[in-house]
């Protein structure tokens, strides 16, 4: 792994009893990058990101993450680095439905011990950023699909994570709200520096990359090329 | 030159790089696989062999014995074959309404055993780069530009899903444009 890779994966399978998800992929993400997996439903493309993010051990290959085996740590340790280095936004049920948004957006930052005072200032920030200052005090239970991703993304953020990994982001949104979602979710990871991984099914979302890759049949079968240089180029020659 | 979007020259090469065939073989099988109600007439079927056979694209026999307004069995030659192969391989402008110039390269890969699903990866990566440019766009632009951008976007999003499922049907489709199993070479 070069250090201008900050996740990757090589070779990696993971199987679920008799079914295999992943059959050997390998993907080099670099820091910074707003990189996308597509596929379809069952390719293995959600179990690729759980295994960059390492809630999945692989049963074979290797993750790497800033330097480092990820896969070789054991639970102790991936558990620190998810709570510190990584941030995640999911399609569903992640927030808890009884906190208040500023307490969701707290409580991760709370859980890494920093003061209390500071982590709903930093929960107050991010939800300001997100266009959703005035819902600090409202269960998240009680928001709209739009309101409340905008909350999980505001809890990714908070963290100053390294990465982002985000999980079919947009799934449960209309159009219009899933677009602001990714147009603040990439704007401002791009603003911090903070890669992100998005898996979708969603050429609209995975438009949002600088690269693209599908998986298919648990393998990443095509790199759709980096689409962010290649528009830089475009733009240039303009 | 163009019917229904799609290239009649390149078309018939298509069918020529199969088999070497007769102007009325070519259009029987370009009316079933490519005219989508809307009939080749003989007239532009020879006026355009003829011109591919000035171009050195396709050789014309002597012509055959037997009934019709042309006997002469027609065959692709390596310049013909060159131009077919530069021609499925390359990825077609994304833009809306491009289906029909898709469908005839994905039917004539088939046809030819090309690899059908290697050329929809190169067009899936085309279309997901001007949906980026696009969305890239969409990110400064005026609400005019948006609301244009947004259009576009829906229509190439809408290619893609036909580009995925015909993806997931090429094995389905080889069977129909294929009958007798292999193709021909």
């Amino acid at each position: 792994m070069t250090r201008a890779h900050l996740v990757e994966a090589r070779d990696v399978a993971k199987s679920f009893g008799q079914t295999p998800a992943l059959r050997g992929a390998s993907v080099a993400i670099r820091a910074g990058e707003i990189f996308a997996v597509m596929g379809p439903s069952g390719s293995g493309k959600s179990t690729l990101l759980h295994c960059l993010a390492g809630i999945f051990a692989p049963d074979r290959g290797e993750v790497w993450f800033d330097g480092e085996r990820l896969d070789t740590l054991g639970e102790a340790e991936r558990t620190r680095l998810r709570r510190t280095a990584f941030g995640f936004v999911f399609q569903f049920g992640q927030l808890v439905p009884e906190l208040t948004a500023a307490d969701n957006v707290a409580l991760p930052l709370l859980l890494n011990r920093v003061r209390r005072r500071v982590a709903y200032g930093t929960a107050e920030t991010w939800l300001g950023r997100l266009g959703i200052g005035d819902k600090g005090a409202n269960r998240t239970g009680e928001l709209s699909g739009g309101e409340a991703q905008r909350v999980a993304v505001a809890r990714a953020l908070a963290l100053a994570p390294k990465v982002i990994f985000a999980d079919e982001p947009t799934g449960s949104l209309d159009s219009l709200t899933g677009e602001k979602v990714m147009d603040l979710l990439t704007a401002l990871a791009r603003e911090a520096g903070t890669t992100v991984v998005i898996v979708t099914h969603d050429a609209r979302v995975a438009a949002y990359a600088d690269r693209v890759v599908m998986v298919r049949d648990g393998l990443v079968s095509g790199d759709l090329g980096a689409v962010g240089e290649q528009v830089s180029a475009a733009k240039a020659g303009r | 030159m163009y019917i229904n979007g799609v290239s009649v020259p390149l078309t018939l090469l298509g069918l020529l790089e199969r088999e070497p065939s007769h102007g009325y073989d070519l259009k029987r099988d370009y009316d079933t696989y490519f005219g989508r109600g809307k009939q080749l007439p003989f007239g532009q079927v020879y006026s355009t062999l003829g011109r591919l056979a000035r171009d050195g694209k396709v050789a014309g026999g002597r012509a055959e014995p037997g009934e019709g307004p042309d006997r002469k069995r027609y065959s692709i030659t390596d310049a013909g074959r060159a131009e077919v192969d530069a021609w499925l391989a390359d990825p077609v402008e994304p833009e809306p309404h491009l289906q029909t110039i898709l469908f005839a390269k994905v039917t004539l890969a088939l046809m030819l055993g090309k690899p059908a699903a290697a050329y929809l990866d190169r067009q899936r990566s085309a279309h997901i780069r001007r949906m980026h440019q696009l969305t890239e766009l969409r990110r400064d632009g005026a609400l005019v530009d948006v609301l244009l951008a947004d259009h576009a976007l829906f229509h190439l999003e809408a290619d893609l899903r036909w580009i995925d499922l015909t993806s997931a049907r090429l094995a389905e489709l080889a069977a129909v444009v294929n009958p007798e199993g292999a193709p021909k070479q």
